[in-house]
């Protein structure tokens, strides 16, 4: 198989989990450190919300480095589209698949369910609300942790941080109560 | 041109982001469920290796590209911050399918639908922000 077939395919867990730790290391080799959320805060600010809340007036310039990766992570993804995609679905396991038919979320067409994604879900206000809602939990959760799974769950917990470990288990506790008990309800 | 490193990290991280497959609420529903090892090997093998390497650049003292040490800065102690915030984005993170790296690889995929989840994120950190101060940290 040539080699642009085989990066072509999805990688497997242990490439993809390995070079996310390269790249959490290659930030500290370039003097920064890996941490996503931060960019949420840094637009608030850089959008001049420190004129009116004292929490984003600081020197936001300092995070313009961030800012660049958040640019390069949105070229990758249109890369990994374009040009590293053997246009399969993804292959998630048979179980999943069966639970979320119940919902009436069909088997994976691509990388997301269409009945969250499409434009035409965009557009009823259950389907705009659960995007809407969804990202702003994830705003505002956060911060108020002080970093998202970059932050905290790879950075953190590979410095060995008790912070970090417990904000790994909210997010996993948000996100399984929201699976079992949130999204049976809504979906 | 110091910023063109930091664009070509971003590059390689959304192209991770896309082929590990963990930009896709599919994957993230499929973790929650415990039904495949998928999601639990990718973070677990970058933790892994996250710790061997933050462990040798202490023991060896090592320094960044421009000869600064290598620091790192212990997060602040606290609990109520950690559980809450944390609890809170895993509400998100389960209902969306996205943390806010994988939103911007979805917009750059052409899921453009994940725009609106992304501004709401900025608005939801903007909520914290005007709301600190009347939290427990």
């Amino acid at each position: 198989m040539r080699i642009i077939e085989i990066i072509q395919q999805p990688w497997p867990w242990y490439v993809s989990g390995f070079l996310i730790a390269v790249t959490m290391l290659t930030l500290l080799y370039f003097g920064q450190s890996f941490g996503f959320s931060s960019n949420l805060r840094t637009i608030c600010a850089a959008a001049g919300g420190g004129k009116f809340v004292k929490f984003f007036d600081y020197d936001w310039k300092k995070q313009l480095w961030n800012l660049v990766f958040l640019l390069g992570a949105t070229i990758g993804g249109f890369i990994a589209a374009n040009y590293l995609s053997n246009g399969e679905p993804v292959l998630i396991s048979q179980e999943t698949i069966n639970e979320l038919s119940e919902f009436d979320i069909a088997a994976p067409q691509g990388a997301q369910p269409m009945e969250l994604f499409s434009w035409s879900a965009v557009f009823t206000l259950k389907g705009f609300l659960i995007l809407a809602v969804g990202g702003f939990l994830v705003g505002f959760g956060s911060r108020w942790a002080g970093g998202c799974t970059s932050g905290h769950a790879i950075s953190g917990l590979s410095d060995l941080q008790w912070p970090s470990l417990i904000a790994a288990i909210g997010f996993f506790g948000g996100g399984i109560i929201m699976t079992y008990f949130i999204l049976p309800l809504i979906l | 041109m110091r910023f063109l490193k930091f664009l070509i990290v971003g590059i390689i991280f959304g192209i991770i982001m896309a082929k590990s497959e963990a930009f896709s609420w599919f994957r993230i529903q499929e973790m929650f469920r415990f039904q495949s090892f998928h999601m639990f090997g990718i973070m677990g093998t970058a933790v892994m290796v996250g710790m061997l390497g933050v462990f040798l650049i202490k023991k060896y003292n090592m320094r960044d590209f421009s000869g600064n040490p290598i620091t790192f800065y212990p997060k602040e102690k606290a609990f109520v911050r950690y559980i809450g915030g944390g609890t809170i984005f895993g509400l998100g993170w389960g209902l969306s399918g996205a943390c806010p790296g994988p939103m911007v690889v979805n917009i750059g995929y052409g899921y453009l639908s994940m725009i609106v989840v992304f501004l709401f994120a900025i608005i939801g950190t903007y909520f914290y922000g005007i709301i600190k101060d009347k939290l427990p940290h």
